[in-house]
């Protein structure tokens, strides 16, 4: 059985809350059943009203939204059987944990004995047995969380909506819990339609994300190909670290083009540059930039070392380089033996390759 | 025994219990001097008379020192037949001093109140003392039971017998048209003259119509405003407060002129045709505008607690209950509404509370069959002066409105109130 690939379908969605501005433009876009897709964007890029369209809070002011194949516009949102978790959890507070996971079951009319073995599967899903009783109020914010992802999922809906759910968790549960959701995920292979601004979350969860801007996808591809080759200079900012040139191409082959900054040249990788003249930004990850090059690069320059952070296991390093006194260099703690100071000329180098000249900004 | 038991020391080693009250006292002091102000206040305007209102309300001291002798030499008197001639002696010496004062009039009343028919035969006896024709030194009990027939009656000895304790129920059994007979057992009156218990019933049922109509109107009202949007919102707040602001006798006014039979309700409806103009309804001077006046002043009070619990609940509450497979009314009935019961608890017991002893609205606009017993307290506050017994009736609804407050703490828990 071959899996469709058009499950949850966006056609030519827009979407305006005041007949002035589009929030969502011309979205298309194809969710695959079993995927865990990410859209990620900051706050006002639309993302989250396209999940509100999705879940049947809000109408698209066009188009439509196909799940298997059905138009779901005008199914009320009760009727679309698509679990949902709210940032701020939304737990029944005048509920147990075992009343606010049994709700859904309770309003299908589920018999009671499969109501209680299906709380309990979910419950010990998410590792949380012997809670049924607890008021979520005498929970902490990691088990209301997971309370939250339990109730979206006792249902066994087709889909599952996640509406920023870790923004209110500090660092550590948020990382622990983004594994938990992405193994609950795995193990039962419902489809996860998630939104965040937080890219790291994006990046470990994710099958495939679409990072939002403006109303509009930028880009739609995995976690690493999508770090590894943005294709426009938002993305490239907005998904990790990177270092920018702005210049002109001078001269384009077929995979290598030169380009003419204030002070300097270097070579890049024409990604949305196609001819002499055209406006870029060179955009290249920290970590693609080695110093001192023992292996062979194209591009060789020469910076001024003017800050050194110590990060523990790496030490960052801002160089004055080709006039942009921004350049930052990731040194894994292991290569000691370099000379860092302030102040110091060090040499630098990355491949053509790495370096990807995108649309100016 | 353990570590536990042990006093713990401070380093200074005071201990550490002694140590923590010395710290604590300054701010202790503090408080209640912040405090204090308010103490006496509420001590002076509302303990203190209520004190008051209650021992004025069971006090019959004023007939026990007028006849300090007769209710001495009563006390052995068994009260089945005439009593000695000792008791009458005694009560013509405190007659006596009563006329030389001029207060044999206020006995008489106070008599007469116990049993009719006192008012003519102390007027008698009051004629015969100041001509001086009672003679001491014959037998007294003759000459007084020669005055009138009714003084040869025991049935009137016994009526001042009743008077002597210097306290008594009888205000608060009047209150619930009730009195203490010949036996000194509690009955009730002749049915013709019972009007304080359909007054309290009618002033029971006002004030539950009013909290059930306030609340079906405030309801929607509090939840638009909770959930429209900030200039909209902010738009209805100022047209629930409006009334706040309006003096309440101005907006009782506006309902007469609108409720009267030529008013403004009436020929609407009868423009409509609602009604045939030589047939316009009665919609004032009777229970129907004094639901309909007090319900809109009341209003706001039953709003305001709902709003301010609503607000609290997250939108995406209602959203997570419809995306769970509630219907709006699934959603509604078992996840917003139950979230909102401290708000319904706050603003029903307001309300209720408010309009069992409402005033003003009902002697406007009520009439006779729209008035409640906060009316009759007046009557007898102004009219006829019988403090005691407004003081009694004012009390019996004070008792009343704690057992609501203690039924609801029971049903439903008094923590569980919002009141904004």
């Amino acid at each position: 059985m071959s899996k469709n690939t058009e499950f949850v379908k966006f056609d030519k969605v827009d979407k305006s809350y005041d007949g002035k501005i589009l929030v969502v433009k011309d979205l298309n876009l194809n969710i695959s059943e079993g995927e865990f897709i990410t859209m990620l964007g900051p706050s006002g890029s639309g993302k989250t009203t396209c999940l509100m369209m999705l879940a049947g809070f809000e109408t698209p002011t066009n188009g439509e939204i196909y799940l298997d194949s059905n138009p779901i516009s005008n199914i009320p949102p009760h009727k679309r059987g698509i679990g949902m978790v709210f940032q701020n959890y939304a737990l029944f507070p005048h509920m147990t944990v075992y009343e606010n996971l049994a709700f859904p079951l309770r309003v299908r009319k589920v018999q009671k004995d499969e109501i209680d073995k299906k709380v309990d599967k979910a419950l010990s899903m998410v590792s949380l047995s012997g809670f049924e009783s607890r008021m979520p109020a005498q929970l902490s914010g990691g088990q209301q969380q997971r309370v939250a992802v339990a109730r979206a999922l006792v249902f066994d809906p087709a889909v599952v909506l996640m509406d920023e759910p870790l923004g209110a968790l500090d660092k550590n549960l948020r990382e622990s819990m983004q594994y938990e959701i992405k193994h609950i995920h795995e193990n039962i292979g419902v489809t996860v339609v998630y939104v965040t601004h937080d890219q790291g979350e994006a990046l470990t969860m994710s099958n495939r994300i679409a990072v939002f801007n403006d109303g509009k996808v930028q880009q739609l591809s995995s976690p690493d190909k999508l770090y590894e080759e943005p294709v426009n200079s938002f993305v490239a900012e907005f998904i990790g670290e990177n270092n920018t040139f702005g210049g002109e191409v001078t001269d384009i082959s077929k995979d290598v083009c030169k380009v003419k900054l204030q002070n300097g040249e270097i070579l890049a990788n024409p990604v949305s540059v196609t001819s002499k003249g055209d406006k870029t930004t060179v955009s290249i990850r920290p970590e693609r930039a080695l110093i001192n090059p023992k292996d062979k690069m194209d591009n060789n320059q020469t910076g001024k070392i003017e800050e050194v952070i110590y990060h523990g296991d790496h030490t960052r390093v801002r160089l004055d380089l080709l006039g942009n006194k921004e350049f930052i260099l990731k040194v894994p703690n292991s290569s000691n033996e370099l000379d860092l100071k302030l102040g110091n000329e060090i040499k630098v180098g990355w491949n053509s390759q790495d370096a990807r000249a995108l649309d100016p900004k | 025994m353990s570590s536990e038991t042990k006093q713990i020391l401070t380093t200074d080693g005071i201990p550490l219990e002694i140590s923590l009250k010395k710290a604590e006292r300054k701010n202790k002091i503090k408080a209640f001097l912040l405090v204090a102000p308010l103490l006496l206040f509420l001590i002076i305007t509302y303990i203190f008379p209520i004190g008051e209102m209650f021992t004025r309300s069971i006090d019959d001291k004023m007939i026990t020192n007028m006849l300090p002798k007769t209710f001495k030499s009563m006390e052995t008197w068994d009260g089945k037949e005439l009593p000695s001639e000792e008791v009458f002696a005694s009560f013509l010496s405190d007659f006596k001093i009563l006329v030389e004062k001029k207060e044999h009039g206020k006995l008489a009343q106070r008599l007469n109140k116990e049993k009719n028919g006192f008012n003519t035969i102390t007027k008698k006896l009051f004629r015969q003392v100041k001509r001086n024709k009672i003679d001491e030194t014959q037998s007294i009990k003759e000459q007084i039971m020669k005055v009138h027939k009714r003084w040869r009656n025991v049935e009137y000895w016994q009526a001042i017998k009743r008077t002597a304790p210097p306290y008594t129920s009888a205000k608060y059994l009047k209150a619930m048209d009730m009195y203490l007979n010949e036996d000194n057992k509690i009955t009730q009156v002749s049915e013709d003259r019972r009007i304080h218990r359909i007054l309290w019933l009618r002033t029971v049922e006002v004030a539950f119509f009013v909290t059930v109509f306030c609340f079906l109107m405030g309801y929607p009202i509090a939840h638009l405003l909770a959930t429209l949007p900030m200039k909209y919102s902010n738009l209805l707040m100022i047209c629930v407060l409006l009334p706040f602001w309006t003096s309440l006798l101005v907006r009782t006014a506006s309902w007469m002129i609108l409720l009267q039979q030529q008013g403004v309700v009436n020929d609407f409806f009868v423009l409509i045709g609602l009604v045939s103009d030589d047939n316009r309804p009665e919609m004032m001077y009777n229970k129907v505008g004094t639901y309909v006046a007090m319900t809109q002043i009341l209003l706001p009070f039953m709003v305001l607690p709902l709003y301010s619990v609503m607000k609290t609940i997250s939108p995406s509450l209602m959203r997570a209950g419809k995306s769970l497979g509630g219907t709006p009314f699934v959603a509604f009935w078992k996840v917003y509404f139950p979230l909102t019961i401290p708000g319904i608890g706050a603003g029903c017991l307001l309300v209720f509370i408010l309009a069992i002893g409402y005033y003003i609205t009902p002697a406007l606009v009520g009439g006779a069959s729209g008035t409640l017993i906060s009316n009759q307290i007046a009557y007898h506050m102004k009219t006829t002066l019988d403090w005691s017994f407004a003081s009694a009736m004012g009390l019996m609804l004070l008792g009343g409105v704690l057992v609501i407050y203690w039924l609801y703490n029971k049903l439903v828990g008094v923590d569980n109130i919002k009141l904004g």
